[in-house]
């Protein structure tokens, strides 16, 4: 029957194109992996993990301050971030038609479409200016204005997931409206909330622009949150533009680890959650 | 009659739509009363509006009093989360929260209302709600590993644990089987002898086996109200009639 064989060909043809498209959107992603593991690799040791940074000209080093200044830069982002964004997502998803909420989802929107460099600068003018220099803090508060809106979002929806009749069942119960909003709502909805968190700190971990004029760099290890603070994102930067081969082959071990770090919050997200994958 | 619950001309609805219209009626304490009609007649509503829920909804008015125990709940000083208390609620579909234990489902609403010895509580709720024999021993599994009925069970142990004087039961059988329907049924009866109850049912034949007294809602109003036997066998009008023998909905 030449009709359905006409059709299986057509089927057999598109199926074919939607592979194609797909290995053609995994290239780039596994060609990056490939060449960061290929030249990333070979660089990683115990002192690259552990070490401080060489002199120039010295052979050796590590990145060992700029992974502990990462971890603290995006732990300070996530103290900040956290609680100011669940609070702001909450409020959208318990009451999305108030004028307030509508306002908190216009600037959750907006925020989401600021350049990084632009936050930068704001951090830059609310704390460096200030407090008269670079510091860990004002790369913490950079990092939690770009977190604020994924974290506010991922809340809200999460929020709105939870079916009304729990509402209900609690306030039936002569159970407040807060102490449904937290007790209920949020409980039900904290597999979600978490879900967005750990993606969203994947997210900002990677991210320079807004580091650069705000947590700046150091050479030595962490030394309190009102002084400059090496990161991994700075440091390939700052590594990567010099004119040394090996500080380029320690470049590329430092984006080895940042990859990595990311690639393992998610993929823990991901078995965490069961889904998704 | 002087009832547990005093409806004078209550009127609700939803922004433009008028669901309630002048709705008075006495439901008597320590009995089971029970609400039928067609869909859409404004049966669970009415219920709705006896523990201030109704009023949630976006939109939702209320009009006219509600009387518990000879007090207006929706006068100025009422305060909507006492009344919720002593006007309990189970609902049509299963809702168990589940986000928390089988216990801590019972315990919760006696944690908020900071009630003592909570581990009693628990206990009593679930035997007033026939399931403790079937889930003592896993208390702090997820509600989600009970059947419907037992569910629907322990949202009822759910409405007892905050100690309420009246229980609404909104359709609770409508998502059940038949075996498990019949052990909600016989919890009812029982809990006749301690609450004030009021069901709303589209099932006509689990209003005649359970309910003292029976109203008849049609297109928002009041058609019927009386003793169960007497709206089943002799009903005086014409339109109750024609429901009961199932000419129409």
């Amino acid at each position: 029957m030449p009709e359905l064989e006409w059709r299986r060909l057509k089927d057999r043809l598109f199926t074919a194109f939607c592979i194609c498209s797909t290995a053609l959107a995994l290239i780039p992603l596994g060609s990056m992996l490939y060449t960061i593991f290929m030249k990333g690799f070979s660089v990683i040791s115990l002192s690259f993990l552990t070490g401080l940074p060489a002199p120039p000209g010295e052979p050796g080093g590590g990145f060992g301050n700029a992974i502990q200044g990462s971890l603290i830069v995006v732990g300070i982002a996530s103290a900040i971030g956290i609680p100011l964004g669940i609070a702001a997502g909450m409020y959208l998803g318990e009451y999305p038609n108030s004028r307030l909420s509508r306002a908190i989802s216009f600037t959750a929107d907006v925020l989401t479409g600021v350049p990084s460099i632009i936050t930068g600068i704001f951090a830059y003018m609310l704390v460096v200016l200030r407090f008269g220099g670079f510091s860990a803090l004002a790369g913490g508060i950079a990092l939690a204005t770009m977190m604020l809106p994924f974290i506010v979002r991922t809340t809200e929806e999460a929020m709105k997931l939870v079916p009304w009749e729990l509402r209900e069942a609690s306030l039936a119960l002569g159970a407040p409206r807060w102490r449904t909003t937290l007790q209920v709502v949020l409980s039900t909805a904290r597999f979600g909330i978490a879900t967005g968190i750990l993606l969203t700190i994947a997210r900002i971990a990677g991210e320079t622009a807004p580091l650069l004029f705000t947590a700046f760099n150091n050479r030595f290890w962490f030394d309190g949150v009102m002084q400059p603070v090496a990161t991994l994102p700075v440091m390939i930067y700052t590594y990567a533009i010099s004119p040394f081969d090996d500080w380029h082959a320690q470049a590329w071990g430092g984006a080895l680890v940042l990859v990595t770090m990311i690639l393992l919050l998610n993929m823990g997200v991901r078995l965490a959650t069961g889904r998704r994958w | 009659m002087k009832g547990k619950i005093e409806v004078r001309e209550l009127n609700a609805g939803f922004g433009s739509t008028h669901v309630l219209k002048n709705i008075s009626m006495s439901i008597p304490e320590n009995r089971v009363t029970a609400i039928i009609g067609p869909s859409g007649c404004g049966k669970s509503t009415f219920v709705r509006c006896l523990n201030r829920i109704h009023e949630l909804v976006p939109n939702a008015w209320v009009r006219g009093e509600v009387l518990l125990d000879g007090r207006n709940i929706y006068s100025q000083e009422a305060d909507p989360v006492d009344i919720r208390r002593r006007v309990g609620m189970v609902f049509q579909k299963p809702n168990p929260f589940p986000a928390m234990s089988i216990y801590d489902n019972i315990a919760y609403g006696a944690r908020i209302h900071r009630m003592k010895d909570i581990p009693k509580i628990v206990e009593r709720s679930l035997r007033k709600a026939a399931l403790w024999d079937e889930v003592k021993h896993r208390l702090k599994d997820s509600p989600a590993s009970l059947s419907g009925g037992q569910q629907q069970r322990l949202c009822i142990a759910r409405a007892l644990a905050v100690e309420p004087e009246v229980v609404l039961f909104d359709e609770p059988c409508s998502a059940l089987d038949p075996v498990a329907t019949a052990k909600i049924e016989d919890l009812i009866l029982e809990l006749r002898e301690n609450y004030t109850i009021v069901i709303v049912t589209h099932n006509m034949q689990q209003a005649a086996r359970i309910a003292d007294y029976t109203a008849f809602f049609l297109m928002g109003e009041l058609v019927e109200f009386g003793e169960t036997a007497q709206i089943f066998e002799n009903p005086r009008d014409k339109r109750t009639e024609d429901y009961i023998t199932g000419r129409f909905g």
